[in-house]
């Protein structure tokens, strides 16, 4: 990944966690090396075991590596014991897919949680316990109990209680899967807003592409504990290099071949008259140029649309299209789209 | 039943009160600080002492499984060290405090251990202390769990205390052996039965309107 030493606010060297599972050691994740850019919010996406929990875990000591180091704010968390870890904790806020707010204390009683925990004087507390309660929009709501309030609301408390102690660093876990889409969108904007005007790096784990594809400005794949791909988000929704990547991929394109014909798919080509399918993706500027209407009228080819969908990653728009054309000139249209900036790849082919 | 026996009653009633409520404070401040150690000391808990969690939780198992009677028998010369007698209601809060301590405990630590282990994370990442933690989060999020336990352990204090009554404690069981049962008085007896009724239902309410009062788990409403 792009990004000087100095520019990531977290860093992962050569890290590695294992821990016995039944008398048997088990790599949670293995020879991760990532840089996290200061300001970013970058995403890590994987299935579920793919070890995206361990590894944020690690960032702020809630688990140790065995292997490699990991540094945030330039200070090795792994190495941190006792006092020295506590206080490199409270430069990291957290936020929880079920929330993990105290039932037993009110919205007010739960944001003022880490400040008692940090020693900060009962006057002081109150003053920035309310600054945040307006931060995030939950003023009518601060007396209330966690029991009384909505998802949205109470990830808004959580959010909140993460920020209390002014991080340089958010990390959040699978924060929205709990929520509806609706709510998740609100409490993404919420992420994306405070990311921007207080410049906190946020470093999260989700496995919806949907969440990399509208807040991160990074992402990074994991699978079985590896990193398979890093990089812009832009540049990975474009052009994805891996198989996992691809599959997380087809999702939220809205590009996915029907079924009628996606059970027909042939890998090789057949003998006889058949087409070839290929994806094509339009990245940037292309993303808006009739490129399939030039493929007729300059080299006479017919391609038929088979799906598409145009996306917008950040504000930037892509568009993905999955086409069939003759498997005769398949070779002479994909060279063709390429050559306009356009990116191909070949699905299959189909009598 | 004769107007003469109203004050023996009376003052019976208040020798369990006191037998009942002295012991429940000592079994409580025994018992707590005992529970919250015995649910967060086991292995890569939050005080990690695996050996000293072990051997805590054998002596809580052995002086719970040693019947009450037992207890109070087996103990007399701990107590005659402590009261400087075997007899009467001070001689019989010694047995029953040290009934109730492991009692608590346990209930103690089934309540802490129900807290969600999400909220111990969290406090974790805060960069709470262990002692924060345990203090913060844990026995406040257990407070109903822990009132319904105490609750439980002072009804069975009334039992007990019943039961010490039998070897020289005083108080209503004692009341009921030597007047209901030795006397032949009936109508002492089950004036005793009906006291003990009385108190049990009293302190059960009490116990439940506290738990009540104490949980935020689920949402109220707020009446207005």
């Amino acid at each position: 990944m792009p990004g000087s030493p100095a520019a990531a606010a977290i860093r992962f060297e050569r890290v590695g966690k294992s821990f016995v599972k039944k008398g048997r050691p088990v790599m949670a994740v293995q020879d991760v090396t990532l840089e996290v850019p200061q300001g970013s919010i970058t995403g890590i996406i994987g299935r579920s075991g793919a070890g995206k929990s361990t590894l944020l875990r690690m960032v702020n000591g809630l688990e140790r590596p065995t292997e490699g180091r990991v540094l945030v704010g330039g200070q090795d968390v792994g190495a941190a014991r006792g006092a020295p870890l506590r206080l490199l904790r409270r430069e990291v806020g957290m936020i929880f897919q079920h929330f993990n707010l105290l039932a037993s204390r009110t919205v007010r009683g739960n944001i003022a949680l880490p400040l008692e925990v940090a020693g900060v004087p009962r006057a002081e507390t109150r003053a920035r316990v309310d600054e945040l309660i307006a931060q995030v929009g939950l003023d009518a709501l601060a007396d209330r109990y966690p029991a009384e309030l909505s998802g949205g609301q109470k990830q808004r408390v959580g959010i909140a209680r993460a920020l209390a102690t002014r991080p340089k660093v958010l990390l959040s876990d699978e924060a929205t899967s709990a929520l509806d889409p609706e709510t998740t969108q609100t409490v993404l904007e919420l992420l994306g807003r405070i990311n921007r005007e207080l410049g906190l790096t946020i470093l999260l784990i989700t496995h919806e592409m949907a969440v990399l594809r509208d807040i991160a400005s990074h992402m990074a794949v994991i699978d079985a504990g590896r990193i398979v791909e890093a990089g812009a988000t832009y540049d990975i929704f474009t052009r994805p290099a891996h198989p996992t990547t691809r599959s997380f991929l087809a999702g939220v394109t809205g590009a996915t071949l029907p079924a009628f014909i996606a059970g027909r798919l042939l890998d090789s080509r057949p003998d006889g008259p058949s087409q070839q399918v290929i994806r094509v993706t339009f990245a940037g500027t292309h993303a808006t140029d009739p490129m399939l209407a030039s493929l007729a009228t300059d080299l006479g080819i017919a391609a038929n649309i088979l799906a598409g969908a145009i996306e917008e990653v950040g504000t930037r728009p892509f568009g993905n299209l999955l086409i069939a054309v003759d498997a005769a000139r398949a070779e002479e249209a994909r060279a063709h789209l390429e050559r306009h900036g356009l990116l191909t790849e070949v699905l299959g082919h189909v009598r | 039943m004769s107007a003469n026996l109203i004050p023996i009653l009376w003052d019976s009633t208040l020798q369990t009160l006191y037998m009942v409520a002295i012991s429940a404070l000592l079994g409580t401040l025994g018992g707590l600080p005992l529970g919250v150690f015995l649910a967060v000391s086991q292995r890569g808990e939050l005080i990690s002492a695996p050996w000293i969690n072990k051997i805590l939780g054998l002596v809580v198992n052995a002086t719970r499984s040693v019947p009450f009677i037992i207890l109070v028998v087996a103990i007399i010369p701990f107590t005659r060290a402590v009261v400087g007698t075997s007899i009467g209601t001070n001689a019989a809060i010694v047995p029953l405090t040290l009934a109730a301590i492991p009692f608590i405990a346990r209930l103690v630590e089934n309540a802490i251990r129900e807290v969600d282990a999400g909220l111990i994370e969290a406090a974790r990442a805060m960069g709470a202390t262990p002692l924060q933690i345990i203090r913060k989060v844990l026995i406040p999020e257990a407070l109903p769990g822990i009132t319904l336990g105490l609750t439980l352990a002072v009804v069975s204090l009334i039992g007990y205390s019943a039961m010490v009554g039998a070897v020289g404690g005083q108080g209503l069981g004692d009341l009921g052996i030597r007047y209901g049962y030795q006397r032949f008085m009936p109508e002492v007896m089950a004036a005793v039965v009906v006291i003990l009724i009385v108190m049990v239902q009293l302190v059960q309410s009490l116990g439940e309107w506290i738990a009540a009062r104490v949980d935020r788990r689920a949402a109220r409403n707020r009446g207005h």
